[in-house]
């Protein structure tokens, strides 16, 4: 009795755990029972149950509720289907003028704004993309393609690429100095020699679309929602939600409302990059001390210098970690949105992937990377960037990067054309080197992995057999065997538990719409797959953040590495992972380890970190050692921050794991890759990215509320 | 008295979502504690006063008097609930938005407790900020700013960001950056608070040898009894949102009016803030010993000779007329004695 006074909450969570494992041994599995389930409208089977609602027809195998519920919520994806070919397709028909045809058409409305849209976002990449390449859309879309027959002179001839280095060059060395200018030509010339020009330059100029529009959007949005507590409070939900939606999810959609391309792509990116831009707005906005607000004013700022001069500056932290990510999530999508048809080097690594030239993969991957290393280093040094009031600078110092880049300019164009002289018949390599012109590491690296394979294939294969048989099979077996009743006691029992009745309804309305949907055995194997995730990583994490935290150098080192692992787009954590272990749900495990080892590794330093110096005083003075101080000060405090980053941690896994789908996995993220091949898959997509989304969301809720409370009873913050 | 800059007629400031309806309903009888049962707070109630041109009035109270309320009401940080407040003789809660600008552009400084320094600015693109917001070019702004940097004694850290800057300097930044547009009037929110005691010392001496040249009509807000002392001309002390007593320095310590305020002047060593008019007798002006002493001496500088006398000691104004006189004991009693009952 006693230790029940003392310790009320473990004997809840003990009674919890009672409850959960006797319903999991009272309810037996039914013997009908098949993995494969609840496609609703894919198969057509006699043995299936069916029922109506709102004239759409559900089928689905039944079971005993307490096994698995009935899908009463499969009528969803067919009805956001259907909804969205009546938007597109009937709703709100009206007059268009037609410039081809010369004569006014009807047009549903929404098919019209939505062939405007993308025919402006096309015409911005176009431009861009003709700037750096050549090309005659630009032109075209001002006149006409007679006009363009008339005079084929006006064809813009594109940079060659000896220019856009220089440039990329110049442009780092006016924002920071010489290291990052040394950085940007290098990139770009490893870029040119190794003939990935062409497919850079397209992507390069889908994301100078994309991330400033996003950037804009985001601001503008953030701003709003700052200013005002009713935008606020209607745009939460919305972003809370695509902050653990998978990007994969949102490509079907886009895929029948825009089409395929790159506009679509640039459209969808924006949808992505958007929320957490907005997030970190509202987020920066308001860490702005009232006191410097009153300061403008009293300047007398109008309204929009206040906005312009002291706010978004002062927030200019968070804002900058808001164009980060902006930039991170417009790099993964590059690579995932060649799905939906974006070229550049993110349909070429693809392509490689596809056709296990793990080579070519490694190459398309590396100049990704380096573009977004590169872009990323740039925002933050325009950001930081400093004016100099004092300096007596003569016309050639001001000037000189504008100097230095028409110099370049016209050595450039000499090049190229006297590079028509040299290679003559051939291609102009001082021009633009072509796709597969340049070297390639491909055979060695597609060598190297060969000889791994036959080295170690002994070992990398009793491994992968061990790990399967004996690991992940039980496991996944075992999440399988959850009746579901059982699952939604836990989860609600743990909601309340922790964060008492509001947190229960939000855990148990979550958890409840994955149980109705018709995957929820796909959502199990997904859970199993991000579980297994999360655990090793948070055990690599923490203890990688806990060593490095011992010195300060290492921490600094670790969290740079960090920095630049972030960076990454999500798909090219999958090469290296392929090259050892082929196509195997190891390999996606692996994958989904190293991306969510970063979160985990970050949130334990900066944890550790923030715990105040006073406390270490009084600690050592009190006469612990370095191991009693670990584990008595340092982790009790940052274990909250440390919560936080299993949060994000769960976040990343999950991604990995619909990302891993491309492999080969069984889980959403296969229903998801597979609905984008359906004409009827939009409905199915984002009801399955919303899926991923609530699940990502439930642990979400019981973390960040734990977190709170916990802070509060330590008082931080 | 000269000219009126600030004038406040029972000016309120309650919070809360019916504060106007409830103030209306109490027909300018403000009880706290029936609003806060309400839901409102008071934060100022029924405060009246006027600044005149040049003058230091400091506004002493602790935390949570309202003090600090009361100034963002005048500089119209916050808009007052009830009342009205002149400044120059304009209505200033009649101002629309735009001339609310230009009165801030060009007639207000404000300096803060936690400084509210731009952390992207460099000390001198600070300065210039309310100079760049008005319009002003870059080099002019700059050339001004320049001058203000000289001003506060910050040369050769004009360059510097203010997380570079001690506590210190970056109130003097704070200080250079309200006085970048040469305001008539200052507002100073505890801008010594958050410094050290010698540091304070020493901002608080440079803030008189400022305002000697400077001649601002200022309001200072402080909770430290005895900057106010040192500082002001007149002294406002709040509490609960109410102006207790409003008075010079020296009548406050003589006269306390309330019991509240009694409790502050207790500790104070009266003869480091009176004066010998304060304390002299204006009605006898015979039997006077050779010694004459100045009327606006501190008593600390000349108790000790005034003290050695046996006889009356006059005293006299700046042309040498004899205006009073003091009796060496009154120097005991006003230091030692009488202080249960003013004096």
């Amino acid at each position: 009795m006693e230790y029940l006074k003392k310790y009320p909450k473990l004997f809840q969570w003990l009674f919890l755990l009672i409850v959960f494992f006797a319903l999991c041994f009272a309810i037996d599995v039914p013997e009908t029972y098949k993995f494969i389930r609840g496609q609703a409208e894919f198969v057509k089977d006699p043995n299936q149950s069916v029922y109506f609602f709102l004239g759409k027809e559900v089928r689905y195998y039944a079971f005993d509720v307490f096994w698995r519920l009935p899908p009463l919520l499969g009528w969803l994806p067919i009805w956001i289907n259907d909804s969205l070919f009546f938007l597109m397709n009937e709703w709100m028909p009206m007059e268009f003028w037609n410039e081809d045809t010369q004569e006014f058409k009807t047009r549903p409305i929404l098919l019209q704004i939505s062939r405007n849209l993308t025919a402006f976002m096309t015409f911005l990449i176009e431009l861009i993309r003709e700037i750096l390449l050549g090309g005659l859309e630009t032109i075209v879309a001002f006149t006409s393609w007679d006009f363009i027959d008339a005079y084929p002179w006006l064809e813009l001839p594109g940079l060659p690429w000896t220019i856009v280095a220089a440039g990329a060059a110049i442009l780092s060395y006016k924002l920071s100095g010489k290291g990052l200018a040394l950085f940007a030509g290098l990139t770009m010339i490893y870029i040119s020699i190794f003939g990935q020009w062409k497919p850079s330059m397209q992507t390069l100029s889908f994301i100078l679309v994309a991330a400033p529009l996003s950037f804009i959007f985001g601001l503008g949005l953030g701003i709003a929602a700052y200013k005002s507590k009713r935008v606020e409070k209607a745009l939460y939900p919305i972003l809370l939600v695509m902050q653990t939606m998978p990007q994969y999810a949102v490509l079907v959609p886009a895929l029948v409302l825009f089409g395929v391309g790159d506009h679509a792509a640039v459209i969808i990116t924006m949808v992505v990059a958007v929320p957490p831009m907005i997030l970190l707005t509202i987020l920066g906005l308001r860490a702005v001390p009232p006191e410097v607000i009153e300061a403008g004013r009293m300047s007398g700022c109008t309204n929009w210098q206040l906005m312009l001069k002291v706010l978004i500056p002062t927030a200019r932290r968070d804002i900058l970690i808001g164009v980060n990510q902006v930039i991170m999530v417009c790099f993964s999508m590059a690579v995932i949105s060649a799905f939906i048809g974006a070229k550049g080097l993110g349909f070429n690594l693809l392509l490689a992937l596809n056709q296990l030239n793990i080579g070519l993969a490694l190459e398309a991957g590396l100049c990704i990377s380096l573009i977004a290393i590169l872009l990323d280093k740039m925002s933050l040094a325009w950001a930081n960037k400093q004016t100099d009031y004092f300096g007596n600078l003569t016309f050639f110092q001001r000037n000189k990067n504008v100097i230095f880049f028409a110099a370049s300019f016209v050595i450039g164009i000499i090049l190229a054309y006297v590079g028509t002289f040299i290679f003559k018949g051939s291609f102009n390599y001082l021009f633009e080197i072509p796709h597969n012109k340049g070297i390639s590491t491909a055979d060695f690296w597609n060598k190297g992995v060969d000889w791994i394979f036959d080295t170690f294939f002994v070992y990398i294969k009793a491994f992968n057999t061990w790990l399967i048989q004996d690991v992940l099979q039980p496991m996944r077996a075992l999440y399988l065997r959850m009746p579901a009743v059982a699952t939604l006691v836990l989860a609600v029992g743990a909601g309340y538990l922790i964060g008492g009745i509001r947190s229960a309804l939000v855990v148990a309305a979550l958890t409840l719409f994955i149980a109705l949907s018709p995957w929820w055995d796909r959502a199990l194997v997904t859970l199993y797959m991000a579980t297994f995730g999360v655990v090793i990583s948070c055990l690599i994490g923490f203890t990688v953040g806990t060593l490095c935290f011992q010195n300060k150098k290492s921490a600094a080192f670790m969290l740079g590495v960090c920095d630049i692992f972030q960076t990454f787009p999500s798909f090219v954590y999958l090469i290296p992972v392929m090259m050892l272990f082929g196509i195997t749900d190891t390999s996606v495990l692996i994958a989904v380890i190293v991306y969510a080892t970063i979160p985990a590794t970050r949130y334990t330093i900066e944890g550790l970190r923030s715990v105040p110096v006073g406390l270490h005083e009084a600690a050592t003075m009190s006469g612990v050692n370095k191991f009693q101080r670990l584990t008595k000060i340092e982790f009790p405090l940052a274990f909250p921050h440390m919560m936080l980053g299993l949060n994000q941690t769960i976040v990343f896994a999950l991604f990995m794991v619909i990302i891993g789908a491309f492999i080969g996995t069984e889980d959403l993220g296969q229903y998801i890759l597979k609905a984008l091949s359906d004409k009827n898959g939009a409905g199915i997509g984002l009801t399955l990215g919303i899926c991923v989304a609530f699940i990502g969301l439930i642990f979400d809720n019981l973390i960040r509320t734990w977190v709170e409370k916990r802070k509060k009873h330590l008082g931080i913050n | 008295m000269s000219e009126t800059v600030i004038k406040c007629e029972s000016v309120y400031k309650i919070f809360g979502e019916n504060a106007k309806k409830m103030l209306e309903e109490s027909n300018g009888n403000v009880d706290a504690k029936t609003f806060q049962e309400k839901g409102c707070i008071v934060g100022v109630n029924n405060a009246s006063f006027e600044v005149a041109k040049g003058e230091m009035l400091v506004v002493m109270g602790l935390s949570g008097s309202g003090k600090s309320t009361l100034l963002r009401c005048i500089s119209r940080l916050t808009d007052a609930t009830g009342g009205k407040i002149f400044i120059e003789g304009q209505d200033l809660l009649e101002l629309n938005n735009k001339e609310l600008i230009e009165l801030r552009r060009n007639k207000m400084g404000m300096v803060f407790q936690s400084f509210a320094l731009l952390p992207h600015k460099t000390v001198v693109e600070n300065i210039a900020f309310p100079l760049q917001i008005k319009g002003t070019n870059t080099e002019e702004s700059i050339s001004r700013a320049m001058e203000m940097v000289k001003l506060v004694g910050l040369d050769g850290r004009e360059n510097y960001f203010p997380r570079e800057l001690s506590g210190g300097q970056q109130q003097r930044v704070g200080i250079a950056r309200s006085l970048a547009v040469e305001p008539d009037i200052w507002f100073l929110d505890e801008p010594f608070s958050a410094l050290d005691p010698l540091i304070r010392k020493e901002m608080q001496d440079e803030f008189l040898r400022l305002q000697e040249k400077l001649q601002k009509t200022i309001m200072f807000i402080t909770h430290d009894f005895d900057e106010a002392l040192k500082l002001a001309d007149r002294i406002a002390i709040m509490k609960d949102g109410i102006i207790e007593q409003l008075d010079t320095p020296a009548n406050i310590v003589l006269n306390p009016a309330t019991e509240y305020v009694r409790k502050f002047t207790e500790e104070v060593p009266r003869e480091k803030v009176l004066i010998i008019e304060d304390v002299m007798d204006a009605s006898s002006k015979d039997d006077l010993g050779d010694l004459k002493v100045s009327k606006d001496e501190i008593i600390e500088n000349v108790a000790e000779k005034i003290l050695t006398q046996e006889k009356l000691v006059g005293v006299v104004d700046s042309n040498n007329n004899i205006v009073g006189s003091i009796k060496p004991s009154k120097i005991i009693d006003t230091v030692f004695g009488g202080r249960k009952n003013g004096s």
